[in-house]
């Protein structure tokens, strides 16, 4: 049992009015005060709300409402985190409903979607939130019997004493919100959990499953105009005039304007990444007129700065793979001298297309400015951010602006630019009424944010006695490089070399689900295979001798990862993979990355069908620690897998003079059900230590899984995305 | 604009819009039924679909002026109690992450299952074809419609 203080986060606990309904929350709305989520629908509702603390409240008849503090964006925390309260808390879970918070800073730590951190950051805070709160209840029951809080126990929400007398949460949470708040609380020993590690359903589903309002492109309002933006249709350019009237005097048309959404002199955060900030903006009665009425606009624009295409930055980052570096990122012993005596050395470049994130919620976000402030609502993975940026360009104190999150279509990154949300304030102050911003499928491919355009170059040398003894790495990316320095096989290899290099574009980019290690575990991971089979050695073993040598006898000191973690869930899929045995006609490949403080390996089987590859089974072994909901644990690897596979097969942008050549998914290609593997099995390693999250580490080792299992099936070493794209035929059932 | 009588979810409905109008719009925005989503206007992604006298098309690109006295199917209409099989199934696997493409594939499945009772491995994979997940759901997707054609 772990004896935790709770002062670190006490704001949390502070004791608020016990008001029914909820004092609690402030800048409620329609669309979270609605119903909150009763998968059975039987739940009666009680008459009165105890609120306890700012994660939970509790009802007289023993219902739970617990708040999750989090963005919601399909990682599943609005389920996962309410479960880590509840199991502290120690109520039945059928018991509870879950609400979305709005932004709170003051009783919130990290409302924000990114980095797969959610749990990670917030598991001891919302254990302590649940368990304070259940000592809180057990001090006011202990009061009730004149008995001593340590005769006291609980199981699903109702206390029992020693002579075997019964409380309900319910009969004491009037009491409970005058108890102290305690200096400190016990929680639980894992091996008591009883709603943590039992695979749970989604809070929402049956909302979702019968069409009721939940995310932002839902909300209506008394009195709401849609508003939709022009941005210029190639980067490097603005608005140089604009000729509205036949778009005025259209059916339903309010008003027809331009907007600059971050005026100078106002520092940007860097969730502003916006690469269009002049817009033409229409606002009018219903989507359809607005849309005609965009359409009729006739703007004039003018280019600002180089308009960039493919051909062009494709070449300059393949220029830059041929340059030094100034300075290394990373140098272990002397690389050049062992490449100079190497026996053999193996190279390969790898590339990556720009990606668009294509939520398939399109960008979208409510606002309403009166005298008093502003309330936005709507999808965004990074509200806090949002609110500052808002109050900024207002010219609004932060109190003044409230955020609440809706449900929402999708993230990957995208939503943490909120942009659209600034736009939307912006438009409602002009118009002086509540709006809703959408963007069309159009203006959201096209609006840039993307995943970076991505090369590296791997080298390796081997020695005459066949043995890996040196690595030179030179990454080149737009805006970034997309190496870590210090990742594996960092710390495996005597000499090694990291080079980075990156070129500047106004073509704007952002995090893209597993930033970075969404392209480097394709190419390491494909390198790695190669390299394997160079020296004649399986892949798998390949691999653990390397993570051996990292473990027993590391080369440098900022090796950044576990190496038996790492070894453990390449153990893992090899052992449920029967990777051993082989199998006719079925060809595999392996693969394995750490980001994101998790550790996933997995094999993938592909079948060749009518002569075309298909993906038929893929195995996954994961280390996140202690795992809270297995069920959309395997759900977040499954999408991340599906979403690997199909951007490195098929996906990407590209421009001619500024110009996407992509708009919509009549040509921008997403993976389709036909496309998506025939089965995934998750496998997770069981080792008690604090959960880390899955939003994103699925994703990066499924692309070289493919291609090493494509090699195996073709004898053809695929580097350059999408695959799709090089003369092999597209996997397909 | 003119004056549509709709029928949707066996409920009539009198719509004054541009005939051009997608029912995907009169749907969401006159209506106010929001079930049935936006994700592409194009018919490429799915996330719009409703029945049309039981066949399941994409709203997105369906003039209002087309539907005459047509019946109308959205996600809100499916089942009185939310408890179509295609419904029970998608909550007993469990289907969605983020949610938004699932009223389209749950429209898409059920139209498949009235049609074709018992779909093969195949046949789901190209009847679901139309619908992108964006989050990967896939293999849930099938297995839910799998399920769903035991419930019936
Ligand atoms: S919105 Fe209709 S198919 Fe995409
Ligand atoms: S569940 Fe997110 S798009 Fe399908």
């Amino acid at each position: 049992m772990e004896i935790i203080k709770t002062h670190y986060n006490r704001r949390s606990f502070l004791k608020v009015s016990a008001a029914a309904g909820g004092g609690l929350m402030i800048g409620f709305n329609w669309l979270m005060s609605c119903a909150p989520s009763d998968e059975k629908g039987t739940l009666a509702m009680p008459d009165e709300w105890f609120d306890i603390n700012a994660y939970l409240k509790i009802g007289n008849n023993g219902v739970v409402t617990i708040y999750s503090p989090n963005p919601e964006i399909g990682q599943n925390v609005k389920t996962a985190m309410p479960m880590i309260v509840a199991e502290e808390l120690d109520v039945d879970w059928g018991n509870v409903l879950v609400e979305q918070a709005p932004l709170n800073t003051i009783k919130y730590k990290r409302q924000l979607a990114g980095g797969s951190q959610s749990i990670r950051q917030e598991w001891k805070t919302l254990r302590i939130a649940g368990a304070t709160a259940r000592r809180m209840l057990m001090e006011a029951a202990a009061q009730k019997w004149q008995v001593p809080v340590s005769e006291l126990t609980t199981d699903k929400g109702v206390i029992k004493n020693a002579s075997g007398k019964t409380l309900g949460y319910g009969e004491v949470a009037s009491q409970a919100v005058s108890v102290e708040i305690p200096e400190e609380v016990q929680l639980k020993d894992a091996k008591d959990f009883k709603i943590i590690g039992k695979p749970t359903k989604n809070v929402d589903n049956k909302k979702v499953y019968t069409g009721q309002p939940l995310f932002g492109l839902d909300i209506k309002r008394e009195g709401m105009l849609i508003a939709m933006i022009a941005h210029a249709p190639a980067f490097g350019m603005r608005p140089k005039s604009v000729d509205d009237s036949a778009a005025r005097n259209m059916p339903g048309i309010k008003d027809v304007f331009t907007i600059t959404t971050l005026p100078d002199g106002i520092e940007p955060q860097w969730s502003d990444v916006n690469a269009f900030k002049e817009l033409v903006v229409v606002v009018g009665d219903n989507t359809w007129n607005v849309m005609q009425a965009k359409k009729a606009l006739k703007i004039e624009w003018e280019a600002t700065s180089e308009l960039m295409s493919t051909e062009g930055y494709e070449k300059a980052l393949s220029d830059l793979l041929e340059k030094k570096a100034d300075k290394p990122a990373r140098m272990d012993g002397n690389p050049d001298e062992v490449f100079k005596k190497a026996a053999k050395i193996v190279e390969r470049t790898y590339s990556a297309p720009f990606l668009a994130h294509n939520t398939m919620e399109p960008m979208n976000f409510f606002a309403h400015v009166t005298a008093d402030g502003a309330e936005l609502l709507g999808p965004i993975q990074t509200p806090e951010q949002l609110r500052t940026t808002t109050a900024a360009v207002l010219g609004l104190p932060q109190e003044k602006v409230t955020v609440g999150m809706t449900r929402q279509g999708g993230g990957f990154g995208r939503r943490l630019y909120g942009h659209f949300g600034v736009e939307a304030a912006v438009i409602a102050k002009y118009v002086n009424a509540p709006i809703k911003l959408v963007y069309t499928r159009e203006d959201d491919m096209t609006q840039g944010t993307y995943r970076p355009a991505y090369k590296v170059k791997y080298q390796a040398a081997i020695d005459k006695n066949n043995n890996l003894v040196g690595i030179k790495i030179r990454g080149a990316g737009i805006h970034e490089s997309p190496v870590f320095a210090n990742r594996f096989p960092a710390g495996a290899v005597d000499h090694y070399l990291v080079e980075n290099h990156s070129l500047d574009s106004n073509i704007s980019t952002g995090a893209w689900r597993a930033p970075r290690s969404n392209f480097m575990a394709i190419a390491e991971q494909s390198f790695l295979d190669e390299v394997a089979e160079a020296v004649g050695k399986d892949p798998i073993d390949f691999r653990l001798e390397l993570l051996d040598r990292a473990a027993t006898k590391p080369v440098g000191e900022r090796n950044d990862y576990d190496a038996a973690r790492y070894a453990g869930v390449l153990k893992l899929v090899r052992e449920k993979s029967g990777w051993d045995e082989k199998k006719d006609g079925v060809h595999r490949g392996v693969s394995a990355y750490f980001c994101h403080n998790s550790y996933v390996a997995q094999v993938l089987d592909v079948v060749m069908k009518n002569s075309k590859p298909v993906v038929q089974k893929v195995w996954c072994a994961v280390d996140c620690g202690i795992v809270v909901n297995p069920e959309g644990a395997k759900n977040q690897l499954e999408g991340g897998i599906v979403d690997g596979l199909g951007h490195t097969m098929y996906s990407e942008m590209t421009f001619k003079d500024g110009k996407p050549d992509q708009n919509n998914f009549h040509n921008y290609k997403l993976i389709r059900n036909s496309e998506a593997p025939l089965e995934i099995e998750c496998f997770f390693v069981e080792n008690g230590i604090d959960p880390t999250g899955l939003g994103e580490p699925g994703l990066p080792p499924a692309g070289a899984a493919l291609a090493n299992a494509l090699y195996a099936a073709t004898g053809k070493r695929l580097s350059t995305q999408p695959f799709a794209k090089s003369e092999l035929a597209i996997i397909t059932m | 604009m003119a004056s549509f009588n709709l029928k949707i979810n066996k409920k009539k409905y009198t719509v004054e819009a541009d005939p051009n109008m997608p029912l995907l719009w009169a749907l969401r925005d006159v209506i106010g039924l929001t079930g049935t989503k936006f994700g592409c206007g194009i018919a490429q992604c799915g996330a719009c679909t409703v029945h049309l006298n039981g066949d399941a098309v994409r709203s997105c690109s369906l003039p209002i002026s087309a539907v005459g006295d047509g019946e109308v199917v959205t996600i809100e209409g499916l089942s009185e109690n939310g408890d179509h099989p295609v419904q029970k199934a998608w909550e007993e696997v469990d289907v969605m992450q983020c949610g938004y493409c699932q009223s389209g594939q749950i429209m898409s499945a059920a139209a498949l299952l009235e049609k074709n009772p018992n779909p093969s491995d195949e046949e789901i994979s190209s009847a679901m074809n139309g619908n992108i997940c964006r989050c990967g759901t896939y293999v849930r997707i099938r297995e839910a419609v799998k399920k769903a054609a035991t419930l019936k």
